[in-house]
């Protein structure tokens, strides 16, 4: 049965498929222009010619982005931060969550309330920041990754997840003389795949991304992670006192956009490539996470 | 009384079916009483640790670190009340009362700190926080689904770019000699303006770039709670004859309402955090008089120019202030639509 839909209803529609058809646009055009501008000339980037498409095409900005040995030094330490950063996280989550996925547990409440106030209570910033020079671990690459260690929010998406698991099934391997750790690796992680892969894409995302902490916690330039790198690129040119290396990169004949533009494209690329499955699981992720906050 | 366990209660249930997310959702307290495992009543709680050892075993670093990383500093507040010294420690560092406090509310730049901490709050909330649930209103209102999930896929993007990443972007379409945007004023005659070293333009900047990164992404709650809503009260509606207009006003805005009115009240809760990563990588010397907010106020001066005790009791005063508003609001939300956190 098709009903006839009234005028003011199609007037409607056609709005909307057009508001949202711009909000798509206002979202792409951004970043297809970045990356056209990248892939330009330097005479056309500087002379306004590039929109969304590129204008004699060439890859001149990325040849001097990957010549350039502080980029692949930075590169190096996300690199290691996202692998060690998020196998530490993984590691952790599991392990807490397992036995606070179990109903049976005393203590479960104490235990829960204890770690839900840290996320109405937030940490604040000063006094982490002391904590973790106190420790000695300012200007290392331990100030990135144990600071955020462990996520209580994903660490609620991971019980939740936990808790459909049958106990049965647990009950039966100890029956078998399985130990408890053995469970959980043979067991409990092999059926949650869902929700590791989620959490793993959660984590390494969050640490890929991170500036702040870097840009706390360490001083010394060859430890700057990849995004801190690129603020600082950004932001060396934004106040335009660095006169001489614009002039360096002319010399090269790389104007400064088209090598940030590079650098941007190459910092959101892992992203991109990711995008589709995080799509899959981060929404499964976000409803979670929505009603677990 | 709809609360927020019961919201997320309804909208977990309806969407675990579509999702096949195993797990139900059950309340805290509810768990309590109802364990999947018989309690063995005559073990006091030293025996059952012993007989599960390994469980609580597995517990130790989890809770270690949640004990060093977000107990400890939040024990450190003290600080503010103290003259802080970074050799003597906490434990030893000399007492002052609120000195801290005084200072900074006779800090002669505090009136603009404040002021830019609340405005672009309130721009937040007046322009960011309505987006998500317009757009989430239009896509629910969408028939082709192919091209739902195309806008869907295309907005939740931006949300996993980092702030370096966004303000890269800004940066380049911005920009006064090559950005899109300028060539655009260029064709239509105007003046070029550089937006990002402009005092005047960075509130409307801070919102716009916040709206583009996570509208689609805060979408999802609210297009969770939309397909909440019972079919058939829409049937019963058209029945009665009324238009789409009347369904969105009667049906569409009461099933939103419970979600929006938590977020929101998150959102006054923290009214004084205006979002520190995004509004750093923003600023700069020429933004500073309408961008800086207590935030990154007390990044500069805690971190960088090493005034801990004056920046921790900022935080402070943040908190409490925050959850003030937040109890303040939860009561006035309770008492006006019957929602609430608690």
């Amino acid at each position: 049965m098709r009903i006839k839909r009234s005028f003011g209803e199609v007037c409607f529609d056609i709005v909307n498929v057009t508001l949202l058809s711009l909000a798509c646009l206002a979202v792409m055009i951004p970043i297809l222009h970045v990356l056209a501008a990248s892939l330009s000339s330097t005479y056309a980037l500087t002379h306004s010619e590039v929109t969304i498409w590129p204008v004699d095409f060439n890859l001149d900005n990325y040849i001097i982005v990957f010549q350039n040995e502080t980029f692949w030094r930075s590169f190096g330490v996300t690199l290691i931060v996202v692998s060690v950063g998020t196998a530490l996280n993984m590691t952790l989550t599991v392990l807490t969550s397992y036995p606070l996925s179990k109903m049976y547990l005393r203590g479960r409440q104490a235990i829960l309330l204890f770690i839900i106030f840290t996320m109405i209570f937030q940490a604040p910033l000063i006094p982490t920041y002391l904590l973790v020079r106190f420790l000695g671990m300012l200007d290392t690459l331990w100030a990135l990754i144990i600071p955020s260690a462990l996520s209580a929010f994903n660490m609620m998406l991971c019980i939740t997840f936990f808790r459909g698991l049958p106990e049965e099934l647990f009950e039966a391997a100890r029956v078998d003389g399985m130990s408890e750790y053995r469970i959980v690796w043979k067991i409990v992680v092999p059926l949650s795949m869902p929700i590791m892969v989620t959490l793993f894409l959660f984590y390494a995302v969050a640490h890929w991304n991170n500036y702040f902490s870097a840009l706390i916690y360490i001083t010394d330039a060859r430890l700057r992670p990849l995004q801190l790198y690129l603020y600082q690129l950004l932001a060396q040119f934004n106040t335009a006192e660095n006169y001489n290396a614009i002039n360096e990169l002319l010399a090269w004949d790389v104007s400064p956009q088209g090598l940030q533009m590079a650098t941007i494209i190459v910092a959101t690329l892992p992203i991109l490539m990711i995008y589709p499955f995080l799509q899959k699981h981060f929404i499964k992720g976000a409803l979670l996470g929505s009603l677990k906050e | 009384m709809p609360s927020l366990w019961g919201l997320r209660e309804r909208v977990y249930n309806q969407f675990r079916a579509s999702f096949d997310i195993k797990g139900d959702l059950v309340k805290p307290e509810m768990a309590a009483t109802a364990p999947d495992v018989p309690l063995r009543k005559k073990d006091t709680f030293f025996r059952f640790v012993m007989r599960n050892k390994p469980l609580y075993i597995m517990l130790i670093p989890g809770l270690l670190y949640f004990l060093v990383f977000k107990y400890v500093p939040l024990l450190g507040s003290v600080i503010a009340f103290q003259d802080y010294n970074i050799f003597k420690g906490f434990l030893k560092s000399d007492w002052v009362g609120f000195k801290w406090f005084v200072q900074f509310f006779s800090y002669p730049n505090l009136r603009r700190l404040m002021v830019n901490t609340l405005l672009i709050s309130l721009y937040q909330l007046v322009f960011a926080f309505p987006a998500p649930i317009i757009l989430a209103v239009l896509l629910n209102e969408l028939r082709n689904m192919a091209y739902k999930r195309f806008v869907q896929t295309v907005l939740y993007l931006p949300h996993f770019l980092s702030w370096t990443i966004v303000f890269g972007l800004a940066y380049m379409i911005l920009s006064v000699q090559t950005g899109l945007v300028n060539q655009l004023l260029m064709a239509l005659g105007r003046e070029p303006i550089a937006f990002l070293q402009s005092a005047e333009h960075f509130r409307k900047l801070i919102v716009i770039s916040g709206v583009w990164k996570e509208m689609g992404w805060n979408a999802i709650i609210f297009l969770a709670a939309l397909a909440g809503i019972n079919p058939s009260l829409y049937e019963a509606a058209k029945i009665d004859g009324a238009g789409r207009w009347k369904q969105f006003v009667y049906i569409t805005l009461p099933g939103l309402l419970p979600a929006i009115m938590i977020l929101l009240l998150l959102k006054i809760g923290h009214i004084l955090d205006s979002g520190l990563e995004q509004i750093y990588v923003f600023l700069n010397p020429l933004t500073l008089e309408t961008g800086e907010v207590l935030d990154t106020y007390t990044y500069r001066v805690g971190v960088l120019a090493g005034q801990y005790s004056l920046t921790t009791a900022i935080g402070l005063f943040k908190s409490v202030v925050g959850f003030i508003l937040l109890v303040i609001a939860n009561r006035a939300s309770k008492v006006t639509t019957g929602e609430g956190l608690y």
